[in-house]
């Protein structure tokens, strides 16, 4: 695996593919925020749906439906998952 | 970490900016996750007529109905969706503050059985604010349908508080939700819910901190709660907390070291 792929996180993720969350970035409320939403390492999220201007994007997580900011998108690292 | 403590003045009246039901005996708060349910449900038992609809962010204010049971007058708030007791918009603004706040005699949290995981963790918080919960397990037909079979009595078990499995829409489950409310609210039946352990570090401190709490009036507040909110750091909550308790008449600094 190329260095390439270690920096990957929701907002490289392709339009339809799932990803496993391994770790958040974000600190304190934004973190307890992030994890709020479902987004706990180990969870494996879909995206979903992207707004018309691309920001925010929308994922799967745990059954239902998240719209992220690309900012805070761009704070958690996931795995992708192959299907 | 150093507090100064405040000097104790007359009680700032925060509560009444969060309007309360007067007419009723009891005030009951429906909250939970966005489509959950929670309109139904309010439309169900009240007989009103709530919009309801398939998106989440529905509701976008608190909406009061009343009911009766016993021959006591129940006021309903239907509270907008929220997925964090850490708001993030104006309406899950709302139901915190409600929720924290607004002083119900019983929260009901509204989950969505299909996916009950995600929804969990809005009740283990409520738990940490209010024993008094009653769960209500919404959409019970739509997780059947899905396959899955949910151990009731086994959640009830594990949370310590009254689960009661519901198909709002068809009203069915809505009289057993009504019993357990009035039980809740009239306390024929005290709940010492299972919380959230912590690493043993921070429960040592949470436990420093209620001892502490203990010498200022919360109103009523949860020490562990606001134990939480301390070491969190959560600014925007412990601005609301000084205003609510007999705190907003001192000083009340906390830092580091
Ligand atoms: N199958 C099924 N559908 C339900 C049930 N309860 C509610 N619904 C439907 O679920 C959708 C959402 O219901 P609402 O009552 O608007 O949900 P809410 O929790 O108030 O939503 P927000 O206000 O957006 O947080 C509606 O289409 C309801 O008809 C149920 O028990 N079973
Ligand atoms: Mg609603």
């Amino acid at each position: 695996m190329g260095l390439g792929q270690m920096i990957y996180t929701l907002a490289d993720m392709p339009m339809g593919t799932a990803g496993m969350i391994m770790r958040l970035k974000a600190q304190s409320s934004t973190r307890r925020r992030l994890l709020d939403l479902g987004l706990v390492p180990g969870t494996v999220v879909r995206y979903v749906r992207q707004s018309p201007l691309g920001d925010p994007i929308a994922f799967d997580i745990r059954g239902a439906v998240v719209a992220l900011r690309k900012v805070d998108a761009q704070t958690v690292f996931v795995d992708p998952v192959k299907e | 970490m150093c507090f100064i403590f405040p000097t104790v003045g007359p009680k700032m009246n925060h509560r009444d900016s969060v309007p309360r039901h007067t007419a009723a005996d009891y005030t009951i708060c429906l909250a939970g996750n966005p489509n959950t349910g929670k309109s139904t449900v309010f439309n169900a038992l009240t007989g009103l007529k709530q919009h309801t609809g398939n998106w989440p962010g529905t509701t976008v204010s608190q909406t009061r109905g009343l009911y009766q049971y016993a021959g006591k007058n129940l006021a309903l708030i239907d509270l907008p969706g929220t997925y964090s007791m850490l708001p993030n918009s104006p309406e899950e603004k709302i139901a915190r503050d409600f929720i924290c706040f607004g002083r119900p005699d019983v929260v009901v949290v509204v989950v969505d059985a299909a996916c009950l995981e995600r929804n969990l963790n809005l009740v283990l918080q409520v738990l940490e604010i209010t024993p008094k919960v009653v769960v209500c397990l919404n959409l019970i037909d739509e997780a059947k349908r899905r396959g899955f079979s949910i151990d009731v009595r086994r959640l009830a078990s594990e949370l310590k508080v009254p689960v009661v499995p519901t198909a709002a829409n068809r009203g069915s489950g809505l009289d057993c939700l009504k019993k357990h409310i009035w039980n809740s609210a009239s306390k024929k039946i005290e709940a010492w819910p299972n919380l959230v352990q912590y690493p043993e570090v921070l429960e040592c401190s949470l436990q420093q901190l209620e001892v502490e709490l203990t010498r200022i009036s919360l109103n009523g507040l949860s020490k562990r709660w606001v134990a939480l909110r301390l070491l969190e750091d959560d600014k925007a909550a412990l601005t609301l907390i000084k205003h609510y308790s007999t705190l907003s008449t001192g000083r009340w600094v906390c830092n580091e070291g």
